[in-house]
């Protein structure tokens, strides 16, 4: 409730409405005005996901031109699918460089979570499903593990989780045992993550449609309530407009799709979890908790914010989405091995998410990112694998993707601080 | 002043490593009306606001919350109890819009949803209803000028239903408009009855709004006084602890040279 100060002092300077601030800068009417209100963004330092959405567009022309299979059915189909392991652990990572922390354990996580699920269910037999779930919950204790540390005793984020990251992997390897490696079921579960594609051309289309018209109506019903409510409301036209930008790639993802085994699995979980994680971000309380420690833990602690509880309730999730990527890796190969959540996996996972935006200096990010930024890393290494360039070089261009990316965080962060944006 | 004090501190003590920043300070709030709390900078005026907000608990010492003695060992108790504070310093979150840190920690949501719509109205209206100009409730408050971030931090402690406000040095960043907007402020919050706690280093601005003044020194209790039978002077000389101190010198400096 807001303690209503008008009712008891009419006189007072609520009677007179204070006239709008002549130095507010107004969009002008009609298509001008979006592009001014765009060249001032950029100058301000705010540039969203526009380096990552040039870059993919700069990237697929590159191999397209190389290579015409590149933008093919298969290869695209397939490029998603191998994705959405990363692209996982990537939306973990979003949330902890949201805080301003840093989670280094995610691959060896990824890695123990397969490795007990492997043990679990091959080696125990214990049924699929309830290995999965332990294995997920596996992550997140982990996590939660994690966050301990961090929020209660006070241990630099960096260091409990560079620990996890060898202690998990080690824990991974006294697991899996002396075989070293557990093939999985290939008609199971584990391997239906990355292997099933609903076949139906509807089904592909029917969820591009679902998530437009969702789309549509959520930003109408906002617009209206919005408009009734006296507060600056976007026009119709405009909703109409983004809806169209939303629909093209939609749809061209879904035609994508059903000209080669239909729509994948793997893509609508990984799809589902960064939509349900950004409403989780931008629309709850929750959310606005994790946003409010990356801008400021003492003033978050003022404003009575736990701040323990939402820094292990983060590190937690880390691991659980950690976990849950590291099933649909394994589900890739089929196995659990001693290599799960090895080699780059770790580095891809955070490049992905600060490729796609995230900023490395807390306070600032969108799950978003994640799918767009392990799109970016998928696409250079499925490229790469076409023309059949060596794996030194593919870690030196992502290497150097990777740095492109901060150096635009780092440059937007100096230009927003200088126009009064942090 | 027979009412029973809404909040009460007794015996208040704290330390910082080897500096005993509050020893021993009483302070009393009644509901309607306005304390001011002064003393010379490291006095420890902060220091006991933090005390009372539960975002650095005293060591020593007793709060009682009507007439009730109570534990206030986070700023959540604080809130829960009815206490609204406005700091001098860390107050607001850079990355968060105006709206998001009018009302964080006290979100409205409608099944579980944010309802921006709902907190953008309600924003816009309490900023109107304070005078407050910001150029958008929807730019990140980094944007903000000092005194606009002041004046946003103040008008987040009137969200909810407090029972105690706690201005530490609320005008210290603001304009001739803006101060007297907040001292007239101040006074519609007495005249609903809240109690309020004002710190500030302008004597003209305390006699103008308070009842009563609380004056620290070093760390101590160095008196209360009633504002109508008190002369500036004494409070002067109640703060600097002497009654031969840098302000009577000067004005007696300043006099020699008119005449
Ligand atoms: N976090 C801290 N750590 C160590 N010492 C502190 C801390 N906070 C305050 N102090 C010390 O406590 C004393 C009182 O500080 P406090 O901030 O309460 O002063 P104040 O009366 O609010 O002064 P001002 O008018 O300048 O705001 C000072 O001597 C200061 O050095
Ligand atoms: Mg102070």
């Amino acid at each position: 409730m807001t303690t209503d100060l008008s009712k008891t002092a009419p006189e007072g300077p609520a009677a007179v409405p204070p006239p709008a601030d002549p130095r507010l800068l107004v969009r002008q009417e009609g298509f001008a005005g979006y592009w001014n209100e765009f060249l001032r963004k950029l100058r301000s330092g705010e540039l969203g996901s526009l380096p990552v959405v040039v870059g993919l567009i700069a990237i697929c022309l590159v191999f397209q031109l190389q290579d015409s299979a590149f933008l093919g059915a298969e290869n695209l189909s397939n490029l998603f699918v191998t994705a959405t392991g990363t692209g996982l652990i990537a939306v973990g990572i979003v949330f902890v460089l949201i805080l301003g922390e840093i989670d280094l354990s995610v691959g060896s996580v990824s890695g123990l979570a397969a490795a007990v699920f492997a043990v679990l269910n091959v080696g125990h037999g214990m049924p699929e499903w309830l290995a999965l779930v332990l294995a997920v919950l596996s992550g997140t204790v982990a996590g939660i593990l994690h966050g301990f540390f961090f929020a209660r005793i006070g241990v630099p984020a960096f260091v409990v989780t560079l620990a996890g990251l060898l202690g998990w992997n080690g824990l991974m390897l006294q697991v899996l045992g002396s075989n070293g490696t557990i093939n999985l079921d290939d008609s199971g579960l584990v391997a239906a993550l990355t292997n099933h594609y609903f076949e139906d051309i509807a089904w592909a289309n029917g969820l591009a449609t679902a998530v437009v018209a969702a789309y549509f109506l959520v930003s109408w019903r906002d617009g209206r309530r919005r408009a009734a409510a006296g507060v600056p409301a976007r026009p119709l036209a405009e909703t109409v407009l983004r809806t169209g930008a939303l629909a093209l790639p939609a749809y061209a993802v879904a035609w994508l799709f059903n000209q080669y085994k239909g729509l994948p699995l793997a893509v609508v979980v990984f799809l589902g979890v960064v939509v349900a994680l950004d409403l989780v971000l931008r629309r709850t309380r929750y959310g606005r908790k994790v946003f409010a420690l990356g801008g400021g833990v003492e003033a978050a602690r003022r404003a009575g914010i736990d701040v323990a509880a939402v820094r292990i309730s983060v590190f937690a999730l880390s691991g659980t989405m950690a976990a849950l990527g590291g099933m649909f890796l394994a589900s890739q190969i089929n196995a659990a091995n001693q290599s799960s959540g090895a080699g780059s996996l770790l580095m891809n996972a955070i490049a992905a998410a600060v490729i796609g935006g995230t900023s490395l200096f807390g306070g600032r990010g969108k799950t978003w990112s994640a799918l767009l930024g392990v799109l970016v890393i998928q696409s250079i290494a499925s490229g790469m694998a076409l023309l059949g360039i060596a794996s030194a070089v593919q870690y030196m261009i992502t290497g150097a993707v990777l740095l492109a990316a901060v150096v635009i965080d780092s440059l937007s962060r100096r230009t927003r601080r200088t126009a009064g944006r942090v | 002043m027979s009412a029973a004090p809404v909040l009460a501190l007794r015996g208040i003590s704290k330390r910082f490593g080897a500096v005993q920043a509050l020893t021993d300070v009483d302070l009393e709030i009644r509901s309607g009306e306005v304390v001011a709390l002064v003393g010379d900078n490291g006095a420890g005026k902060s220091t006991l606001v933090k005390a009372i907000a539960g975002v650095g608990p005293a060591d020593d010492g007793v709060i009682e919350w009507e007439g009730r003695r109570v534990t206030i060992d986070r700023p959540h108790t604080a809130q829960e109890l009815g206490i609204a504070t406005v700091y001098q310093d860390l107050a607001l979150c850079d990355n968060l819009d105006v709206v998001g840190n009018l009302f964080l920690g006290r979100e409205i949501a409608r099944a579980g949803v944010l309802d921006e719509v709902e907190m953008e109205r309600r924003a816009r209206e309490l900023l109107s209803t304070l005078s407050i100009r910001i150029p958008s409730v929807r730019i990140p408050v980094a944007a903000l000028s000092g005194g606009q971030r002041q004046t946003v931090a103040i008008a987040r402690s009137l969200l909810g239903e407090p029972k105690v406000v706690i201005l530490d040095e609320p005008t210290a960043a603001l304009g001739v408009e803006q101060t007297a907007q907040v001292l007239d402020l101040v006074e519609r919050l007495r005249e609903r009855g809240l109690g309020v706690i004002l710190i500030s280093h302008n004597m003209a601005d305390v006699k103008a709004v308070a009842d009563r003044v609380a004056v620290l020194r070093l760390g101590r209790n160095n008196g209360v006084f009633e504002v109508r039978a008190t002369t500036q002077e004494e409070i002067v000389s109640a703060i600097t602890g002497a009654t031969d101190n840098a302000v009577t010198r000067r004005q007696a400096r300043t006099a020699e040279d008119r005449t």
